[in-house]
């Protein structure tokens, strides 16, 4: 430990309390990881501030000491975007889970980051709900949703975060204090509060979270139909789709995770049907009713060999279970997997299902699939031994190719989960050298020293150029490890 | 209508446009249809360079429920071309006619729908831009979900051009409702407007418009249903106004009072001021919109509000709205209007995207 290092932790410990600096080897390894256990890398330090002036302390302290670090929520993350790195500190926001407000007239809430995704929804209950729900939602922190722009399950119809957030308290890499946004909408000028969601924590951190809420529906309806194969189920939802109906939800499994799920939960669950399609539509009575009843006729149209419909809330959750245990009950088909979040357009299913099929058996491995069928987002999980040697890399090459061909059919590399550490060798397949200069502009003028998430989202180190004034190399683009944009 | 001494430019294709825009040595002031000009700060650019010539519907994923649209299309023929498929862009802004995609972003504007599916904001999911030295970049995609880069469509939504030029959006379509209907309640009192608007957006309905109306002495409450059972959730909406105390109807054919709820929004020669707001400054604001005669038109629920003032004295309304979040759009002839307040992180953001200061 160096003189500058001893001089920061003391400068740390007074800021927000020596009892909120972790230190000790064996406490820092609680924080290795977020919630993609293959990255791992200890922190120098971890901090627990407990306010927006500890917040600012610490930032301004990393500032004048040149200290990068990583913001973190509850570590759920599923893109190694909350692993630390090993120069720098991590920042936990753990200790800010105040309801700042709940504002029920205004249909605001105001939260400090810290607060669980779940706990917004039940500080504003029975008559409204806060609409984003990842299915991490009980442990997810809105901190972290925001820097994830989490959505859910019902993000086809109802959004994502950056549609509910109306202001943020910002502390920015050199620790300067500024609020973008607050209660209202449509802040005049341009969007800053919209380029801050879904930055991945690069951009600063959020101390104070501003979110709208809404009614809750009046009805909810859900089933499950059952189908030969994720092709004829795809069918379907393009029909419900084209017939002007919003599900609130719409999610697809596959035969080999409703097996998975199934052995689980025994939620009653055909194990050898091809393909389950949840249905759950919500909104006023009468609507939803009618609509319910039309997607029941398409799907006996389309052949499902049965249909459960819920009648009562618990008949419901069971059909959920089986839907939101798919990636915990992995663990049954193989000792390990590699899951994928790439978008498609809903249109080209059954092509990009051909593809990913193929790939399995050219690596000779197991591929299961879970979409939110609605918006085309994909969650093939490929599955591997890692003690056989080499199957991990071949399963990571695997899952590299289905990345690409859903962007060669138009889609993203990521749907909810981000880009992190994880996928970030993916960018170059969807933006071109001159849209990652572009997004450099924007990380640059938040963060021109580019210590707020180093390493995160850009696949290749980039340097923030001098603004204004002559063009200066760098060290570091002298030997050759970075371009400048 | 140019401005006073500026060339005007419509080059036919992005690379055209990019090119000009960083070859161009003096200020540029971007636009589409110019509808909006008088919403711009007082400025003198040398050069206005349009994007009308952009103007093809790249992509309609009827499929998909997406579009791809250049910059300089113009919405109707957006929606035309939509709605021949049973879609819209829910997007419906005050358009007289002509207003393009791309200005509309560029200005975020929006209008009734604005209540159910948001604003440009939310209904952009990719765009190209080019920015002042000609480098062509874009952001998002074609999908609806999509979190992979930076979301720089956000940072251009609302920015009229200063950080670069809009050269083609993306969108998320949505599907047209088979019928609509809308419960409207009437009241003379400010206090039983906001009651009536606070009632229904409380309430467990789906709506696709919740729009108030405040003009020489009388208000509306406007709540707007789309789809199969669009009559029954009226009725719902229009027993919840009359007991909330306010005279309540139901208008089954009910797109002129839409139309007029728009046009509200631009006035040919006088004022229109934007305020965000919150839902309960709604009483406040028809009493302000009442002391000026002025009319209040907006989203009750979203708490956005638009103050149109024909003739009058401007300068007394917008100091009546002291202290709330708003922005001038039309303004009478020969009033000055300040360029919009900056900050520290604003002022970086455009070092990095206009060095030059070139775009105004």
């Amino acid at each position: 430990m160096d003189g500058g290092e001893v001089e920061l932790l003391a400068e740390l410990s007074a800021a927000v309390g020596a009892e909120h600096v972790v230190t000790h080897e064996h406490q820092l390894r609680t924080y290795e990881s977020d919630g993609l256990l293959q990255y791992a890398v200890t922190p120098r330090a971890v901090v627990l501030p407990g306010s927006t002036a500890e917040v600012q302390a610490v930032v301004r302290a990393c500032h004048r000491a040149g200290v990068p670090w990583v913001a973190r929520g509850a570590g759920s993350g599923l893109s190694g975007g909350a692993t630390p790195v090993a120069e720098g500190l991590l920042i936990s926001l753990s200790r800010m889970r105040s309801i700042v407000e709940v504002d029920l007239a205004n249909q605001r809430v105001v939260v400090e980051p810290g607060v669980t995704n779940i706990a917004v929804s039940q500080a504003v209950g029975p008559d409204h709900f806060y609409p984003p729900d990842p299915s991490s939602q009980i442990v997810c922190t809105i901190g972290g949703n925001v820097a994830e722009n989490s959505g859910g399950a019902h993000c086809f119809k109802y959004g994502f975060t950056t549609n509910y957030v109306t202001g943020l308290e910002l502390v920015l890499p050199d620790g300067e204090l500024v609020q973008l946004g607050g209660k209202e909408i449509d802040h005049p000028g341009p969007d800053l509060l919209g380029a801050f969601v879904g930055s991945e924590g690069t951009l600063g951190v959020a101390t104070k979270i501003w979110l709208r809420i809404v009614p809750k529906p009046e009805a909810v309806r859900t089933l499950v139909a059952f189908f030969g194969s994720p092709i004829q189920a795809g069918e379907v939802v393009s029909e419900i789709v084209s017939s002007g109906i919003v599900p609130g939800a719409i999610e697809m499994m596959d035969n080999l995770s409703i097996k998975a799920a199934e052995g689980y939960t025994n939620a009653g669950y055909p194990t050898d049907a091809g393909a389950a399609l949840v249905v759950e539509l919500d909104g006023s009575d009468a609507e939803c009713e009618t609509r319910f009843e039309e997607v029941v006729g398409i799907c006996e149209r389309a052949g499902a060999d049965s249909i459960r419909v819920a009648a009562d809330e618990a008949e419901r959750e069971l059909i959920w279970r089986a839907r939101k245990a798919a990636f915990a009950a992995m663990g049954r088909i193989a000792p390990n997997y590699y899951v994928q979040d790439s978008v498609i357009p809903r249109t080209r299913l059954a092509e990009v299902l051909g593809r990913i099929e193929e790939l399995g058996r050219e690596y000779d491995l197991k591929i299961a699939n879970v979409f939110h069928a609605g918006d085309g987002n994909l969650h093939p999980l490929v599955c591997y031994d890692g003690s056989v040697p080499g199957e991990a890399e071949r399963a990571e090459e695997c899952a590299g190719l289905i990345v690409k061909a859903c962007v060669d059919a138009g889609g993203s590399i990521t749907g909810e989960h981000g880009v992190g550490v994880d996928k970030k060798r993916y960018m170059p397949e969807m933006f071109s050298d001159a849209d990652l200069g572009a997004f450099q502009r924007l990380r640059c003028a938040f963060d021109p020293d580019q210590r707020a998430n180093p390493g995160k989202v850009m696949p290749t180190p980039r340097l923030c150029g001098e603004v204004p004034g002559p063009y200066r190399q760098h060290p570091l683009e002298q030997a050759g490890l970075a371009e400048r944009f | 209508m140019a401005t006073a001494g500026a060339r005007r430019s419509a080059p036919a294709s992005a690379a055209e446009l990019a090119a000009e825009l960083a070859a161009a040595a003096g200020t540029v002031r971007v636009l589409g249809a110019g509808t909006k000009l008088r919403w711009a700060p007082d400025a003198s650019p040398e050069l206005e360079l349009s994007t009308a010539g952009l103007d093809r519907i790249v992509e309609h994923n009827a499929g998909d429920l997406t579009a791809v649209l250049e910059a300089g299309v113009p919405l109707a023929r957006a929606q035309e071309t939509f709605r021949q498929a049973g879609q819209m862009l829910a997007l419906d802004p005050a358009d007289a006619g002509g207003s393009t995609i791309g200005g509309i972003v560029a200005a975020n504007d929006s209008g009734p729908l604005r209540a159910r599916y948001g604003g440009p904001r939310d209904l952009v999911v990719g765009m190209r831009v080019a920015l002042a030295d000609g480098t062509v970049a874009k952001s998002g995609g074609k999908v609806i979900k999509n979190v992979a880069g930076y979301d720089l469509a956000k940072l251009f939504t609302g920015s009229h051009g200063t950080l670069g030029a809009i050269l083609e959006v993306s969108v998320r379509l949505h599907p047209l409702p088979p019928a609509t209907a809308t419960a409207v309640g009437h009241t003379h009192s400010p206090h039983l407007l906001a009651g009536g608007a606070a009632a229904l957006s409380h309430a467990r309905l789906e709506q696709m418009g919740l729009d108030v109306r405040w003009a020489a002495g009388a208000g509306m409450v406007l709540g707007r249903f789309g789809g199969v059972a669009a009559r029954a959730q009226a009725e719902s909406a229009e027993r919840l106004l009359r007991d909330a105390g306010l005279e309540a109807e139901l208008v089954a054919a009910d797109e002129p009072l839409w139309q007029a709820q728009r046009e509200s929004q631009r006035s040919p020669e006088g004022l229109v001021v934007r305020v965000s707001a919150l839902q309960t400054d709604l009483e406040q604001l028809a009493g302000v919109a009442e002391r000026h005669g002025a009319t209040l038109v907006g989203r009750a629920g979203l708490g956005l509000f638009w103050l149109r003032l024909d003739d009058g004295d401007a300068s007394a309304l917008l100091e009546d709205l002291d202290g709330f979040v708003s922005l001038t759009l039309d303004r009478p002839a020969g009033m000055a209007l300040e360029p919009p307040p900056s900050n520290a992180l604003l002022a970086r953001l455009k070092e990095r995207f206009d060095p030059d200061g070139k775009l105004i």
